[in-house]
């Protein structure tokens, strides 16, 4: 079952003439690792931020079609693209989480790092603070490192441990979805290897879309891919599919490393 | 030939900082002199009527105390703005404006000050000073507000946002705190520059030779002492200036060093 159906959706940049997105039409599936691979400047990023509609910070962008975000509670699917309000935004990023390229510690403490989506959503009670806190620095298998200096800054940890921050801390609300864009280019081999591991591990609890221009990666992890080119979806399958078995010509062109 | 250009130019840039430094370095030297030699501790405790500075010091702090106090604020709430919600016409507009008001003559905020407040208000007041030195602190706050926060990167507000945080939030919690080091340090150089400054003063607060606290009169201040000391007949009153200037220019030197040990430990 999907968690997410993007429906023949198409994006346009606020002063653009072309379309960063056409039409595009794509499920992610419920507790499942779906990778968006393809060329430089084919619109995965563009994508994967009109899930959490973070492209709202920026004024002037045009879309077209629907997103539609299943709600577990009611079963229901909503589509984002109808969100208004600020409590409805706040909410939607509860519930779809994202890790960035670059790492991205506030500067406050490790503590209040992890605590600080928590406390926006509500949540005073210390005892509890702690409690979450804790266990989302353990389900980031970072906890061993990290639990005798909470109170000391998170400016202070390496790149592979602050993007496992920042993944405990998009956890720690408990999201439904969450969505990583090129979480392990700016890692060493060693951090990579640790961040994938964790990736797989997360998804007993989310559903996962990321992006990556590392093939080895998306066929190491991920259950599905989707290729895009040029802002079309030109192929969505199971992962094992999309690499020994590819349907489409510029698909295989792509994997096996002749364009792109 | 690429060769003996670059020596040219290597020997033309440390003559010219050599030239430089040498300037700086007799300034200094002639104001450690002639200031060392008339200065005293008793200085400190004594009003410039008793022959001392102490009237003038505190006075000088206070008035830049209170610009900063108006100053500050106002700054930085237009710094953060126009970097982080202005982004029509309104934005460019106070930029543009903050800019000229940056490179305005001292003498003419001065000026300015005396026709809008002190002429209105019958007489040169603290007030009228530290509003005048506020004015000369406001561009300087919005410049580096605005450069300190525009180097936060993007990647960070947006982490913020993806948590759910609105906005403002995101701004105050994790922009501010991120750009803070740059601020202050901006903030102080800011202060360290209107401390030293006597033309917004010379007409606006004037000075006092008495130990004042009532900021609705004229108002004591260092740097408007020495303008006039200096202008005095008599020797004492010159080495009296002398040992001011050196006061004064060792506050500066220390809290220009303040920001800068500050910038170099959290970095
Ligand atoms: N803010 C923007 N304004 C205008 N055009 C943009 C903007 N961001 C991206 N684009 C354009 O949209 C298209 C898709 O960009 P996008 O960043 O989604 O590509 P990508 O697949 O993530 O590439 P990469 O692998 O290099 O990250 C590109 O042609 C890009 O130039
Ligand atoms: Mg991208």
């Amino acid at each position: 079952m999907p968690v997410m159906k993007i429906k023949k959706f198409s994006f346009t940049y606020s002063g653009v003439e072309h379309p960063s997105l056409k039409s595009i039409t794509l499920p992610i599936e419920k507790n499942k690792i779906t990778a968006l691979i393809g060329p430089s400047g084919c619109g995965k990023s563009t994508l994967l931020r009109s899930m959490n509609r973070i492209h709202d910070l920026y004024p002037g962008n045009k879309y077209d079609g629907k997103i539609e975000l299943l709600d577990f509670e009611t079963g229901k699917y909503q589509n984002i693209l109808e969100i208004k309000k600020e409590n409805e935004f706040i909410e939607l990023r509860q519930k779809v989480g994202m890790i960035f390229q670059k790492p991205t510690p506030f500067p406050m403490s490790i503590f209040d790092n992890v605590a600080y989506g928590l406390k926006i959503a509500g949540i005073k009670n210390k005892s509890e603070l702690q409690d979450r806190v804790e266990a989302a620095l353990k389900g980031s298998a970072l906890w061993k490192e990290v639990h005798d200096r909470l109170d000391k800054s998170a400016m202070g940890l390496s790149g592979g441990q602050q993007q496992r921050l920042c993944i405990a801390r998009a956890v720690a609300v408990k999201p439904e979805v969450l969505l990583f864009d090129e979480p392990t280019s700016a890692l060493d081999p060693i951090s990579t290897g640790a961040i994938e591991e964790l990736i797989v591990e997360l998804k007993k609890d989310v559903s996962i879309a990321i992006v990556t221009h590392n093939m080895q990666q998306a066929s190491r992890i991920s259950d599905y891919t989707a290729f895009m080119y040029l802002g079309d979806l030109i192929e969505y399958d199971k992962t094992e599919n999309i690499f020994l078995n590819p349907k489409e010509k510029q698909t295989e062109d792509y994997i096996t490393g002749r364009f792109g | 030939m690429r060769l003996l250009i670059n020596k040219i130019f290597l020997a033309l840039s440390i003559l010219s900082a050599g030239v430089g430094l040498a300037f700086l370095a007799w300034i200094l030297i002639t104001l450690f002199m002639k200031g060392l030699s008339s200065f005293h501790f008793s200085l400190f405790l004594n009003d410039l009527i008793e022959g001392g500075l102490r009237n003038l010091i505190v006075g000088q702090m206070i008035l830049a105390g209170l610009a900063s106090l108006i100053g500050i604020p106002l700054g930085m709430t237009a710094g953060i703005y126009i970097q982080e919600y202005g982004q029509g016409r309104y934005a460019a507009l106070i930029r543009d404006l903050s800019d000229i008001m940056m490179s305005a003559p001292s003498i003419v905020i001065g000026a300015f000050v005396y026709a809008i407040v002190v002429v209105p208000m019958g007489g040169t007041s603290g007030f009228a000073g530290a509003i005048a030195l506020a004015i000369m602190m406001i561009p300087v706050v919005i410049n580096t507000t605005d450069s300190m926060l525009s180097l936060v990167p993007r990647e960070l507000r947006e982490a913020g946002i993806a948590l759910g945080a609105s906005k403002y939030k995101v701004i105050i919690d994790i922009v501010i705190k991120a750009a803070k080091v740059g601020i202050m340090t901006g903030i102080l150089l800011a202060f360290a520059r209107i401390i030293g400054e006597t033309a917004p003063l010379l007409f606006t607060s004037e000075t006092s030779n008495y130990f004042s606290l009532n900021l609705g009169e004229s108002f004591p201040s260092l740097t408007v002492s020495i303008y006039d000391l200096a202008n005095e007949p008599e020797e004492s009153s010159r080495d009296l200036a002398w040992a001011a200037s050196f006061i004064l220019t060792v506050l500066v030197l220390i809290i220009n060093l303040t920001g800068r040990f500050i910038t170099r430990n959290k970095k």
